[in-house]
């Protein structure tokens, strides 16, 4: 093999500052919208690679939902602080209030569904055209056949069967004035991309992506941590177990997985031993119905 | 391990979404939940076995209509390559995704249905992959089971292909007999097709060689954007970043800025703000220069010793790729890799039968999917290769301005 020979992580990021680099020169004002996951946070990694020496051009954005994992938040302003970016919070709790909204009911009450709401007023606040999204095609079928630039009207919406042509390495970011575009840097990666290179480019991640014990109840087979948000019924059996978390959400609607896996190498051997898609095994919400996410996506979701 | 981009295009009823779910599910790259979900949603059939094409159906409003409506992109990797899928649908109408699809492939499987041969979608999609320059071609012809695994039925399709193939100029052509739906000679060799002594699909996709793909000999490079830091220590900093689009440049290296044409030196190279010995296709990197030179977005920076052309008046093949037909005369935006520039449409020569090859008078506009030989005149040059010879650099998109559509895409002749 040739000395000019880039293997499949180093393609993946290549295009990935490609991506990131048409965002800054094609928008005025465009931003990242950080969840504090491990999508998010290499999305930062891959950003600062875009513009070094110089600073990330943009903003991150959280949408909080006042759900989150306390650790995840903490590793949040370590990481902003230490690349030094502009982060901007809106709290899905003051949409709630502001806009009366109803808030979910039920055991997992989750406000997944609510965020909406907040990030498209956000949108507005700030006149975002262009949103940088973590989203990957492996994950869900809908997201499978999403461009890489994906115009959104001014509701935010996604229409399946008007997306742009998108040829070669060509990204067309021409909007109308109230629409914006989500930009999808990372489409192409799986899940075992995303981890195989944070073991190589050694990225922090919150300490709940390895193993660490938790006050868990079991719930159809899944395991949903206690905490402020999700109290054990009168019939939940309360364990304590090793736990670690593939995704990071909301407390109240991401599950753990059994694990002893305590550095990146043993969590990436757990995971290509594993069966269960990232999705199925940790999101709660996903299993209501099929088209769950194309009807989000629809309706002007992530 | 690297990584291999394939579309798969095969008309309505080929096997295709049964063949990706087939290398899905053989490759145990489908998960349990993704089965779960598959079983589910096959309990209410008939025959009550698992559906594999079910597993590359995406939205609800395909499965309703029961038709694919997008490109969709699935992944797949075994020890030796990562695999990026573009799923792209057979019906006529959707020549622009498959274009789409098509446009950033290294390879092509065309699925022909043992039983019919080579059909007009077949010779469509085959005149898709010249047009575009697919390096590596399969032909995987598939229901081998339902032909008795006939030989004869084989030879004779290759026979046929084979046609097509010189007539097309395709080169790097391989032909494997498949059954997707009983997973003969996709993942292992078939035990009923014992005449065949070539490899299996996967094998065969693990182990064609696509380095020599890349041109390592032209120095191409466009700038994206220019990093600026303009803080104290980095105070007169100035890094033209973009992606190599083609060969391989380093410090010392002697350059040309065009469309300026202005001859300065590379200062140095950087790879993610780390300097690089050398920086080479397809990296996404960073170039500095020694003299302080105006340039911006869009501006290229290449080898002096081949120069690409500068042109402002353009002869292009045409996929017209949108529902409002293209109007001679009307003006455009032109998008060559970073590089927007108005265009004007100016002369359509010849319409090309994507059946025959044949070229046809234009008679009225041109509608979606057709393509056209025509003139664009650019209001400021272009710097670029023939698709032919260098596609990276040879290619572009058009815009309508007034609805931000991409309603064209464009390939320039030399």
């Amino acid at each position: 093999m040739s000395e000019y020979h880039l293997n499949y992580l180093e393609q993946l990021e290549s295009e990935s500052i490609h991506i990131f680099r048409e965002v800054a020169a094609q928008f005025e004002k465009p931003a990242l919208l950080f969840s504090g996951g491990k999508d998010s946070i290499t999305m930062v990694h891959l950003a600062r690679k875009a513009f070094a020496p110089g600073k990330i051009p943009f903003p991150l954005v959280h949408i909080d939902t006042g759900h989150n994992f306390p650790e995840a938040l903490e590793f949040r302003d370590w990481l902003v602080e230490k690349v030094g970016a502009i982060l901007i919070v809106r709290k899905v709790e003051d949409t709630i209030r502001q806009r009366s909204l109803t808030e979910p009911k039920g055991k997992f009450p989750s406000r997944n569904w609510l965020q909406t709401y907040t990030l498209l007023d956000t949108i507005e606040e700030f006149r975002f055209d262009c949103c940088i999204g973590g989203a990957r095609r492996d994950e869900e079928k809908a997201r499978a056949k999403e461009r890489i630039f994906s115009v959104r009207d001014e509701f935010g919406q996604w229409n399946p069967k008007l997306q742009r042509p998108e040829l070669w390495n060509i990204y067309n970011g021409r909007i109308h004035k109230g629409e914006n575009v989500r930009v999808f840097p990372i489409s192409n990666w799986t899940e075992l991309d995303i981890w195989n290179y944070i073991r190589h480019e050694n990225i922090d991640l919150p300490s709940i992506y390895f193993a660490h014990e938790r006050k868990v109840i079991e719930h159809e087979g899944q395991l949903v941590a206690i905490s402020e948000f999700v109290q054990p019924a009168a019939n939940d059996v309360v364990l304590t177990k090793k736990v670690r978390y593939r995704t990071v959400g909301d407390m109240t609607c991401t599950a753990a997985v059994e694990s002893k896996a305590a550095t990146l190498e043993d969590v990436i051997n757990e995971i290509i031993a594993t069966r269960i898609s990232e999705r199925g095994e940790t999101r709660i919400d996903d299993k209501v119905t099929e088209a769950a996410m194309e009807d989000r996506k629809k309706n002007g979701y992530f | 391990m690297d990584l291999l981009r394939f579309i798969t295009a095969g008309s309505v009823d080929d096997g295709k979404s049964t063949l990706i779910g087939r290398l899905l599910y053989d490759s145990k790259n489908i998960l349990i939940d993704q089965l779960e979900a598959l079983e589910k949603s096959t309990k209410n059939k008939e025959n009550g076995e698992v559906d594999l094409a079910l597993l590359t159906d995406g939205l609800r409003a395909e499965r309703e209509q029961g038709i694919t409506i997008d490109v969709a992109y699935r992944y797949f990797s075994t020890p030796k390559r990562k695999f990026i899928i573009a799923d792209a649908p057979g019906h006529v109408q959707y020549t622009r995704n498959m274009i789409t699809g098509a446009s950033n492939a290294n390879l092509i499987i065309i699925l022909i249905d043992a039983r019919q041969g080579v059909v007009e979608q077949t010779r469509r999609h085959s005149i898709i992959a010249s047009l575009l320059k697919i390096p590596h071609v399969v032909v995987a012809i598939n229901k081998m089971d339902l032909v008795e695994y006939s030989q004869d039925v084989f030879n004779n399709i290759v026979i046929d292909y084979r046609q097509v193939a010189t007539q097309l100029g395709l080169t790097d052509v391989t032909y494997i007999p498949i059954s997707a739906l009983d997973g003969d000679n996709i993942v292992d060799r078939s035990t009923k097709i014992t005449w065949y002594s070539g490899q299996p699909l996967l094998e065969f996709l693990e182990e064609v060689k696509i380095d020599n793909d890349i041109n390592l000999t032209d120095g191409r490079f466009q700038v994206q954007f220019v990093i600026r830091p303009q803080t104290d220590e980095l105070h007169d900093y100035r890094g033209y970043a973009g992606k190599v689009i083609s060969g391989i440049y380093k410090g010392g290296d002697k350059v040309k800025v065009l469309p300026q044409d202005i001859e300065t030196t590379i200062a140095g190279v950087e790879v993610a703000g780390k300097p690089a010995n050398e920086i080479f296709a397809p990296q996404s990197a960073v170039i500095r220069l020694t003299d302080d030179i105006d340039i911006s977005r869009g501006d290229s920076i290449v080898k002096i010793e081949n120069i690409p052309k500068v042109s402002n008046e353009l002869e292009v093949l045409l996929c017209w790729l949108d529902d409002k037909p293209l109007i001679s005369g009307n003006k455009y935006l032109l998008q060559h890799n970073s590089r927007q520039v108005r265009a004007v449409l100016k002369n359509v020569e010849y319409k090309l039968d994507v059946n025959s090859l044949q070229r046809q008078p234009v008679d009225g506009n041109v509608k979606l999917n057709e393509v056209v030989k025509a003139t664009i005149r650019t209001a400021s040059p272009l710097v670029y290769d023939g698709y032919e010879t260098l596609s990276e650099n040879g290619s572009a998109i058009l815009i309508d301005e007034t609805s931000n559509s991409t309603v064209a895409a464009v390939l320039i002749k030399q």
